[in-house]
């Protein structure tokens, strides 16, 4: 209880520090990067290819190893393995102290970050300078980057003058002109470049067959680092291996699109060293013979391999560290890498990268911040899916947990096979289904327990349910029992459906659930409202895998029926479409999977089929002009499946707007926690901003999270918007 | 050399470089309109085309390599979708002079442009084969956000030209 409210009052310190600067900058960025991606055709074959290629390297990677040993002798350089971190600091000790090195200038890479290897040679004597200019500050200010690829993002650049003007002895004080810090920075980084002895990179990709290093750069450091002294020391994770020249062309188009923005960033570089260059001598002014060049490849395995080995930590060692992911996360947004990172990796792919080469107690600080939105995964130049790494590691991080004193209140809530040291707060907001369930049987009483001070206490003190959010209300009647009693009132039917009962629309939310069979009845399609249990997204986003695959089965099982007499599977809930569009392909058979996949439709969407296919859009609820601001869900537009709910509303004749930003923050039991509470408000403020005023709109929301929120955030009712359809 | 190539590629350095098109008879005249004195360069490899007349110096020190205002180099591959040009490396110092002067002059042939990177790197393989294997895609001058907000001219050039060859 105590770690929940030290970690909420971290959260809020990193807000108020860090919050306003990455805000602002991983928003534009992200904005640029959607424009840079619609602007580009060749978008989706070109991360098909990205992702062919790294699939395949990662599986030849032992051969990979040996070709590129081979390329880099051949050219006169050498490569040195390193299994682990120690092992790499000792491989470039061993380099300085061969050529009398003094001194290192370093360009930026996440893999140096990871093995620390400025603190080893600080620690032993030798003089290491960043050059990339974030790093520069970071270094200064002796902090830790917060963010893959803009270490100082969360400085402002007053920031950054106070930085340098407190550390630095300056004949005149520097102001928050950007241009006149660069330029002050640059001089400071320049000198040092042109007086080491030793320069440092770290390489985005490393061709095998012929040794070339890749560079992405916008700034030049790590040109003038690489070949202005006469050794170079690249450090690069194994992974970074491809095979040939001709691989890395789907690369240079997709890593600065979905990173920065831009098309291409000012400098790729393809090096092959020992480069030819003369080696320029400033103190001596002459140049020095290229011949004398040294290059160093040090290969880091520091856990990569054992990744490699791990179905699902495999996908991780496809990330080419573009950023994407951390710029696309609302939670992010918010709170920046320093809480949403580990020991070295931050965002969205960071805790695949900790659990992979730290330990899943650095990964466990930050994972819980992925809410599973999906936002991230159209963003990953090489596909990888994010929210299912994060789950996977979620599942991992709750098995290392030890058994606490609750145990005893919720034994038999979860299957065998999820571990007794669960933390509570995941088994409650994983088995809301059974709470629901056992609530409905007196929603009155129910709903008095939880609202009332004891009960508010209880929630909060043992599942950590934070008492400044009311809980949803259970209704009286659920969805089923309110079709149960009324039946179907179609006689002629054209199609049959099944309507998905989530838990959300039956226990607590009937009224969308009606709107949707209305909506349905009068585009004649009969409804069947079965006994289905929870989709399994309520424990997958606890990650509680086992669990969610015994529901997922479940779910199947009663669901393949109607699919075998040809019904639809029609999903009011976004996240529930999400599920088996999506999701389930993790804990079915691939089968099974494909077969539910394919006969499912979000509510909308399936209207939208349905007028489509020549179904009467008359027989609706006409809007007349009405003006309505509409929040879809994440996974809905993930999925694409947001614009059918755009279209349908336009066809019925309503005015819709839509909000741009990337998620309500929310995310089901997110804002319910304790400890992430204030997170979900500032989150939910971006929205509030963007959405803007809605007096005298309709409001309405996709998802029952963003439902929430946005009640929360107008203080309204906000309908799902195929209640504006319905008839009645 | 397809007319249309060449346009996509001087529209696409539109927004990075200055582009300037000339012929190999007319280029000392192109580029000394373009230099700023001290200029440094590398020898270039077009035939009838040489830096000799145009006051750009082929042979330097590590302090004129400092003390120039523009460095000249060729160029190997233009992209006419990028507004890139690769700058190929070599014992004479492309890469130093490409990289250490504030304003960089990049020569290429309209014959060598291709028109996306597909192609390049095709382009790509075969000079790495015959030996270059250390090229620069640059696309204009050197960038940085660390501080804010977009500064150009970090430790690369903070200006850059491109000069087309039309007739090599
Ligand atoms: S996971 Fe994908 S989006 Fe995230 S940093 Fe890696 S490559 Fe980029």
């Amino acid at each position: 209880m105590s770690s929940r409210r030290e970690k909420a009052a971290e959260l809020r310190r990193l807000m108020e520090t860090d919050g306003e600067a990455v805000g602002e900058h991983t928003r534009t960025v992200n904005q640029l990067s959607d424009y840079a991606i619609t602007q580009f055709e060749d978008y989706e074959a070109c991360r098909e290819a990205a992702r062919g290629i790294k699939e395949r390297a990662i599986e030849n990677l032992p051969e990979l190893i040996d070709t590129v040993q081979e390329a880099v002798e051949a050219n006169g350089g050498q490569v040195h393995i390193a299994q682990t971190a120690a092992d790499a600091n000792r491989i470039v000790e061993s380099i300085m102290d061969a050529r009398d090195a003094e001194k290192l200038v370093k360009s930026k890479s996440m893999t140096t970050e990871e093995i620390e290897v400025n603190d080893h040679l600080e620690d032993a004597g030798y003089e290491v300078r960043e050059t990339d200019l974030g790093e520069f500050v970071i270094q200064v200010a002796d902090e830790a980057p917060s963010h893959l690829i803009g270490p100082a993002m969360h400085k402002s650049p007053e920031d950054i003058a106070a930085l340098f003007n407190r550390e630095f002895d300056l004949d005149e004080e520097l102001t928050g002109d950007p241009h006149q810090l660069t330029e002050f920075a640059r001089e400071r980084v320049g000198a040092h470049i042109r007086d080491a002895d030793v320069g440092m990179t770290g390489a985005n990709f490393v061709v095998a067959e012929s040794g070339t290093l890749m560079l992405v750069t916008n700034e030049g450091n790590a040109r003038k680092t690489a070949v202005t002294p006469d050794t170079h020391i690249a450090v690069t994770g194994v992974e970074k291996l491809v095979p040939s020249l001709a691989d890395l062309q789907p690369f240079t188009e997709l890593i600065s699109r979905t990173g920065t923005g831009q098309d291409i960033t000012s400098y790729v570089s393809l090096l092959t060293p020992p480069v030819d260059t003369p080696v320029p001598d400033f103190e001596a002014d002459e140049f020095g013979d290229a011949d004398d060049r040294e290059f160093h490849l040090v290969l880091l395995d520091n856990g990569r391999m054992g990744m490699r080995e791990d179905e699902d930590l495999r996908e991780t060692l496809y990330c080419i560290r573009c950023g994407a992911c951390s710029n696309t996360c609302a939670n992010f947004q918010s709170v920046g890498g320093h809480a949403f990172g580990g020991d070295t990796y931050t965002g969205g792919i960071g805790t695949g990268w900790e659990a992979g080469v730290h330990s899943l107690d650095s990964a466990g600080e930050m994972n819980d911040l992925c809410t599973g939105c999906s936002r991230c995964v159209p963003k990953c130049p090489v596909k990888i899916d994010i929210p299912w790494v994060n789950t996977v590691v979620r599942d991992r991080v709750n098995r290392s947990g030890d058994a606490d004193d609750f145990d005893f209140l919720v034994e038999g809530l979860t299957p065998d096979e999820e571990p007794a040291g669960l933390d509570l707060q995941k088994r409650f907001f994983g088995n809301v289904e059974t709470f629901a369930k056992v609530g409905s049987l007196a929603p009155e009483l129910a709903n008095a327990v939880a609202q009332s001070r004891p009960g508010g206490w209880l929630l909060e003190r043992v599942a950590g349910v934070d008492s400044r959010r009311d809980l949803p209300e259970l209704a009286t009647e659920t969805l089923r029992e309110w079709y149960g009693a009324r039946g179907s009132q179609v006689t002629d039917a054209e199609r049959d459906v099944v309507l998905y009962p989530d838990l959300y629309t039956d226990y607590f939310d009937p009224e969308r659930g009606k709107a949707a069979v209305r909506v349905l009845e009068a585009l004649d399609v009969r409804v069947h409202i079965p006994e289905v249990p929870e989709s399994g997204r309520a424990p997958l986003s606890q990650g509680m895998i086992e669990t969610a695959r015994e529901q997922a089965r479940a779910v199947h099982g009663s669901l393949v029926d109607h699919i075998d007499r040809g019904r639809d599977v029609v999903v009011v809930e976004p996240s529930d479409a999400a599920m088996f569009r999506e999701d389930y392909s993790h804990l079915l058979p691939e089968q099974s999977h494909e077969r539910l996949a394919e006969h499912s439709y979000e509510i909308l969407e399936y209207v939208y089929g349905l007028l489509d296919n020549g179904a009467d859009a008359d027989a609706l609820a006409a809007g007349d002009g009405a003006s309505v601001a509409y929040h879809s869900h994440c996974q809905q537009r993930t999925l694409g499946l947001a614009e059918y709910t755009e279209e349908v509303l336009d066809d019925a004749g309503f005015d819709v707007r839509t909000s741009d930003v990337e998620c309500c923050g929310m995310a089901g039991s997110f804002g319910y926690k304790s400890e992430y509470y204030e997170v979900s408000v500032d989150v939910g403020d971006h929205l509030r901003d963007d959405l803007g005023d809605v007096d005298g709109e309709r409001l309405v929301a996709s998802g029952t999270s963003c439902q929430e929120q946005l009640g929360v955030l107008y203080e309204r009712d906000t309908p799902h918007p195929v209640e504006l359809l319905s008839p009645r | 050399m397809s007319t249309d190539l060449l346009s996509t590629f001087e529209s696409s350095l539109a927004g990075v470089a200055t582009a300037h098109t000339t012929t190999a008879a007319a280029f000392a005249e192109t580029l000394t309109g373009i230099v700023e004195a001290p200029a440094l360069g590398t020898p270039l490899p077009y035939d009838g085309v040489t830096l000799d007349d145009t006051g750009v110096e082929t042979e330097f020190s590590p302090s004129d390599l400092e003390a120039a205002s523009t460095g000249v180099t060729a160029a190997s591959v233009g992209i006419a979708d990028y507004g890139t040009v690769t700058i190929p490396s070599g014992s004479a110092g492309e890469e130093l002079v490409s990289l250490y002067t504030p304003t960089h002059v990049a020569v290429v042939a309209a014959s060598d442009v291709v028109a996306g990177m597909p192609e390049a790197y095709d382009r790509l393989g075969e000079e790495f084969e015959a030996g270059r294997d250390t090229q620069i895609l640059a696309t204009g001058a050197s960038a940085t956000a660390d501080m804010g907000t977009l500064v150009q001219g970090v430790h690369g050039p903070h200006e850059t030209h491109v000069v087309i060859l039309e007739d090599r």
